[in-house]
């Protein structure tokens, strides 16, 4: 019961207590969710096509592991190549030079305009466009001369269609980034006397950052998927390409899709980790809301300084203090 | 004319601009300024937007190229060497080091939002004067406390009110020891309670002898403060003069317009 005469009761109002409100809807929806799902994985453990024997023998498959250790592996190396290319594509697009911006466009206009797997079997076709390879000055003088056809570069021929696909994605997601960051930023540090390398170094990249890791984050959880395709080269060492290979023999495809679809799952949930602390770094500053460093700071200084008015909320000093 | 009669011109002036022209593509927005701000003293410049006040001062660092016409900063050609009657392009490096001892303030702060104010003050020492991080920390918690914000070192520019950004932006020009302040309305994009702060930061520079050179709207400040106040309308310095004087008896009917739609 509250006092009906506020002017009867000095200093502070109590703390309020109000019956929450009701959400009968999330519990309805939670009650047939619950009973579709127990439907399902009903279904899935008696169902025989599922032979969940045969997914337990292959799920720790040494080929199996293998397959996951190539996918990493393809993931990882092509996301390098295509990072270092998009920067560079990134700064090509911004420079003022038409040349490079002209070169930059028609970059990501054939790139972007084709889909990838086209792009791998034209990889895989390398060797056959292109016999061989010749170092030197052109028409002049060759000093060596690889045979590329007696070369067996699947792998690599994988992580380069891949890769040089990427960029062009990778471009435009740098472009963003550092177009996001505001002009007066630059201007602020150029008038400090900083060069332009360190401009972009300590004032627009790391601001870029925060706009390019979500997005490149996306595009490598991507990737890993994307490297099922190397089948097109081909490639079938990878996760996807080892899983239909033990299925072509055993005729038991569904149980092995499981299996590959355990590890990207797995591999997927550990990088989503990972971009999680990652974009969290690149937030510093973003937000008002204070750091656990600085609330910290503050209760120890509101603990020292007790004793006065027993009145203000800790809260009251986040925009306050104004002439502290 | 008695545009600076304060002070003997014994020495050369921080800042002598001769005619200076700046176009961005067909548009003149500096007709031939000429203008002289003597070593100690604070100029304030005023006139409606457009009047290409805030373009003058971002020629003097050099943030915009000038057409025509010579800037000096403490007798030093800005922007390029001359050499035989010939004028050649300043590289990048001799550029930054002609900024790095001009001060800027900004009508939005443009503080580095990533960056804790103490961060914002110590980096261009540690990065451009390559102080040593002591040095620089040292230097910063000093200035901090002149600007009346040695508590929030460490909050990001984002929890500060405008007023305060603006103090940590002086701070930040501060640190780098410059003999020179450019202020780009230092006030206008604050509430109304918060401008005083800012004034007063700016009043105390002023008083410690700081070369200022003061675009704004605030003609309290103007009134009391400047050495020498310049009107400026239509790319060209209308009038200029002693700031009382001017606002009190305005020679130029341009001048005499603006002022009365100021008050």
């Amino acid at each position: 019961m509250t006092s009906p005469n506020p002017d009867t009761v000095a200093g502070e109002p109590e703390p309020i207590k109000a019956v929450p409100l009701r959400h009968p809807g999330q519990w309805v929806a939670a009650a047939i969710i619950i009973v579709l799902a127990a439907l399902f994985v009903y279904g899935a453990a008696t169902n025989e096509a599922y032979a969940w024997g045969t997914y337990g023998r292959y799920l720790f498959d040494q080929r199996v592991m293998s397959g996951v250790g190539y996918t990493l592996a393809l993931t990882v190396l092509s996301m390098v190549i295509a990072i270092v290319l998009g920067v560079v594509l990134a700064v090509m697009r911004l420079s003022p030079n038409p040349v490079l911006r002209g070169t930059a466009w028609v970059y990501l206009w054939v790139f972007r305009g084709t889909p990838v797997y086209v792009q791998l079997v034209f990889w895989g076709l390398f060797p056959a466009i292109y016999k061989k390879i010749d170092l030197g000055i052109p028409f002049v003088h060759q000093f060596a001369h690889i045979d590329i056809q007696t070369l067996n570069a699947a792998f690599l021929f994988a992580v380069i269609g891949l890769g040089l696909n990427e960029a062009a994605y990778m471009a435009e997601i740098v472009r963003a980034g550092v177009s996001s960051v505001g002009e007066g930023q630059v201007e602020a540090s150029v008038a400090l006397g900083m060069s332009w390398s360190q401009t972009m170094r300590r004032t627009v990249l790391p601001q870029a950052m925060r706009v390019i890791i979500p997005p490149t984050g996306n595009e490598l959880i991507s990737m890993l998927k994307t490297t099922s395709l190397v089948a097109a080269v081909p490639l079938t060492l990878d996760l996807y390409g080892r899983v239909r290979d033990i299925s072509g023999v055993n005729f038991e495809p569904i149980p092995l899709l499981m299996v590959a679809s355990t590890w990207y799952l797995i591999v997927t949930s550990i990088l989503m980790v990972g971009q999680f602390y990652l974009e969290r770094y690149y937030a510093k500053g973003a937000t008002r809301a204070l750091t656990a460093r600085q609330l910290k700071a503050m209760a120890a200084e509101d603990a020292t300084d007790a004793g006065g008015a027993a009145g203000g909320p800790g809260a009251g000093r986040t925009t306050g203090g104004e002439n502290a | 004319m008695t545009s600076s009669a304060a002070t003997p011109a014994a020495e050369t002036p921080m800042v002598l601009a001769d005619r200076v022209c700046k176009s961005f593509g067909s548009v003149q927005v500096l007709k031939g300024i000429s203008l002289e701000v003597p070593r100690g003293t604070v100029t304030c410049l005023i006139g409606p937007s457009g009047s290409g006040k805030s373009t003058f001062l971002r020629c003097i660092n050099h943030l915009e190229v000038v057409n025509a016409g010579r800037l000096y900063v403490d007798g030093d050609l800005i922007g390029y060497r001359e050499r035989n009657g010939k004028l050649y392009e300043l590289s990048p490096k001799d550029a930054a080091a002609q900024r790095r001892d001009i001060g800027m303030v900004f009508q939005h702060f443009n503080l580095f939002p990533h960056r804790t104010v103490l961060e914002n003050v110590i980096e261009a020492p540690i990065l451009v004067k390559k102080k040593s991080r002591a040095e620089a920390v040292e230097r910063a918690e000093y200035l901090l406390d002149r600007v009346g914000l040695a508590n929030r070192a460490d909050a990001y520019p984002a929890q500060l009110s405008g007023g305060q950004q603006q103090r940590v932006a002086i701070a930040r020009a501060l640190a780098m020891d410059p003999k020179l302040m450019l202020f780009d309305e230092p006030t206008s994009a604050l509430d109304p309670e918060l401008v005083g702060d800012v004034l007063k930061v700016m009043r105390e520079l002023a008083a410690s002898g700081m070369t200022m050179m003061v675009v704004t709207h605030e003609m309290g400040f103007a009134r009391e403060v400047a050495d020498q106040l310049v009107f400026m309308d239509g790319g060209v310095v209308v009038e200029k003069g002693d700031p009382r004087e001017l606002l009190a008896d305005p020679r130029e009917e341009r001048t005499r317009s603006f002022l009365s739609k100021l008050l």
